[in-house]
């Protein structure tokens, strides 16, 4: 059964429809990137899955459950940016996740769970690159070691899926060639389910083991706004070098 | 280099801070001179030698009452001040963050602080002396009527600036919404509500020197204008100077507390 379904899904905003009938399933373990023209709709396919948004029709499942539309701790996120609290150190940040399932009340735990949070936190910490970071405030880390946090602070969770858009996206070449290798590993040690957003297709078709498209499938060229987005392309990559970047040339333009 | 890109750094820091605030009571010492050449017994600009002496009558004990008017008026105002602008922050404190982070308390009371923020408070002291009578509760009444509704809607506004995905990250952490607001929303708001307090603190001493002046036996904004009828200067300008230190003190402790608690919300920088 696949982990998460999506049956005839419709995104409007008033009469603007920026999704239509998307159709498609993702499998347990499967690394889906998601590639597309500016405003074709990706982070608003990545809100769905969220629960940041409800879709206007159709519905999502996930794992076999009607999707509610609130986040919630079984679908992890990273974004671009923002994505770590500004005024927790690295270490409480991680932990949060962990605070917040141990005590309702206060939202930190204390004593012995704490403690015994904290180590699990270091070690989370460790896996990301980021062992002898966790004094750090965000504000006086590099931009690739906020997002190695942000991904360590999500992966605490444990979720099912882990969602990234554009994570990234604004980092440097040789540091995102790091960040490649992080998801990567983290991903296959740990069985994960990742969809992840992106605009640069080498980066989706080397990351992914499917690599979805959105784009119009139809134009109205005096109502742009008539027609939404759908999966147009869909590049089941388990033969490695079956597809390549050049099949998505023409896209977008 | 351009002007903008000269910075001063310790000493002449300190240096040019200090020239104009020496510059001025040069100033004054030189005119005060000078009118006391042409008429001894000028009232409008004291010497420092009559200042001193009029603090020093009032910083003695009277023997018929058994206090210190000075220490006496200087606890009255501080504690209107200091009761006032608790009250002020423990309410904007809640209703900020409240109303920043539920769309549903904003949407139904955001018009009314809005509206509230509008009334010039001075307007109001009339009703609060008719409501609470001329006691301490009007003065105390008319300085957070005065300075909450604003700090309310400056935090508010702050909390409802949070990123969404901070806010969205701590629900896929598993966080409800009272986890959220106590640890991702309140010590976000905590330095801004401080300098916001920081920032009151003018207008709240013109609440209270204003309460002071119209209804009071005891207070540093009482004594002032008791003193007034008889061209007091020599005891004014030193009362002045005091309520100005005071401010001033609140003003340095408070932002010390910020950067001292909060020291993520101050990152070094350049300038
Ligand atoms: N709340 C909203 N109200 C109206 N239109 C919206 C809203 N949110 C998104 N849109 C529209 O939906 C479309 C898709 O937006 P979305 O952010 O999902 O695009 P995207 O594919 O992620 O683009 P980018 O690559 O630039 O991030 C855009 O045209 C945008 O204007
Ligand atoms: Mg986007």
């Amino acid at each position: 059964m696949a982990l998460l379904s999506f049956r005839n899904v419709w995104v409007e905003y008033g009469d603007k429809v920026v999704l239509e009938n998307v159709e498609l399933s993702i499998a347990q373990g499967s690394f889906v990137s998601i590639v597309g023209p500016s405003g074709a709709g990706k982070s608003t396919f990545l809100r769905l899955v969220i629960g940041q948004e409800a879709p206007t029709r159709g519905a999502i499942d996930l794992e076999g459950r009607k999707l509610r539309a609130e986040p919630g701790p079984d679908r992890g996120v990273v974004f671009q940016k923002y994505s770590v609290f500004p005024h927790l150190s690295a270490r409480d940040n991680v932990v949060f996740g962990l605070d917040c399932a141990g005590s309702a009340l206060r939202g930190k735990l204390s004593g012995a769970k704490r403690r015994a949070a904290l180590e699990q936190a270091d070690a989370m910490l460790a896996a990301v690159g980021l062992g002898d970071s966790g004094d750090l405030y965000p504000a006086k880390m590099s931009g690739g070691m906020q997002q190695r946090l942000a991904i360590a602070q999500a992966l605490i969770k444990k979720p099912r899926i882990l969602l990234l858009d554009e994570p990234f996206g604004a980092l440097d070449p040789g540091v995102r060639l790091d960040m490649h290798e992080l998801i990567t590993s983290l991903w296959r040690d740990n069985g994960l389910t990742i969809m992840m957003v992106t605009h640069d297709i080498k980066e989706a078709f080397k990351l992914g083991t499917r690599v979805l498209a959105f784009d119009k499938r139809r134009r109205d060229p005096h109502a742009p706004h008539r027609y939404g987005a759908t999966a147009v392309y869909d590049f089941p990559l388990d033969k490695p070098g079956a597809v390549g970047p050049e099949a998505l040339a023409g896209l977008g333009q | 280099m351009r002007l903008l890109n000269i910075r001063p750094r310790g000493g002449l820091a300190v240096m040019l801070g200090a020239v104009p605030l020496l510059a001025v009571g040069l100033l004054y010492l030189m005119a005060s001179q000078a009118r006391h050449a042409e008429n001894p017994r000028d009232k409008l600009l004291p010497t420092p030698e009559a200042m001193a002496e009029a603090v020093q009558l009032m910083a003695r004990v009277d023997p018929l009452t058994g206090h210190a008017p000075l220490l006496v008026d200087t606890l009255a105002s501080l504690e209107r001040m200091g009761l006032a602008l608790a009250i002020a922050t423990a309410v904007s404190l809640l209703l900020g963050l409240s109303l920043g982070l539920l769309p549903l308390l904003r949407a139904k009371f955001g018009p009314l602080v809005a509206g509230i923020a509008v009334i010039p408070p001075i307007a109001v002291l009339p009703i609060l002396f008719i409501v609470f009578g001329l006691g301490e509760t009007a003065k105390i009444a008319l300085i957070v009527f005065g300075v909450a509704p604003v700090m309310v809607r400056d935090l508010a506004a702050h909390v409802a600036a949070i990123p969404e995905e901070q806010l969205v990250k701590a629900q896929t952490l598993g966080s409800s919404t009272w986890q959220l607001a106590l640890r991702v929303a309140l010590p976000q708001a905590m330095p801004r509500l401080i300098d916001s307090l920081r920032l009151s603190l003018c207008p709240a001493w013109v609440y209270l020197i204003s309460a002071e002046a119209i209804a009071a036996d005891v207070g540093l904004g009482y004594r002032i204008f008791l003193v007034r009828r008889y061209l007091s200067m020599d005891l004014i300008l030193p009362y002045v100077a005091w309520i100005s230190l005071l401010a001033v003190i609140m003003d340095v402790t408070l932002r010390l507390i910020s950067r001292r608690a909060y020291p993520w919300a101050y990152p070094e920088r350049g300038r």
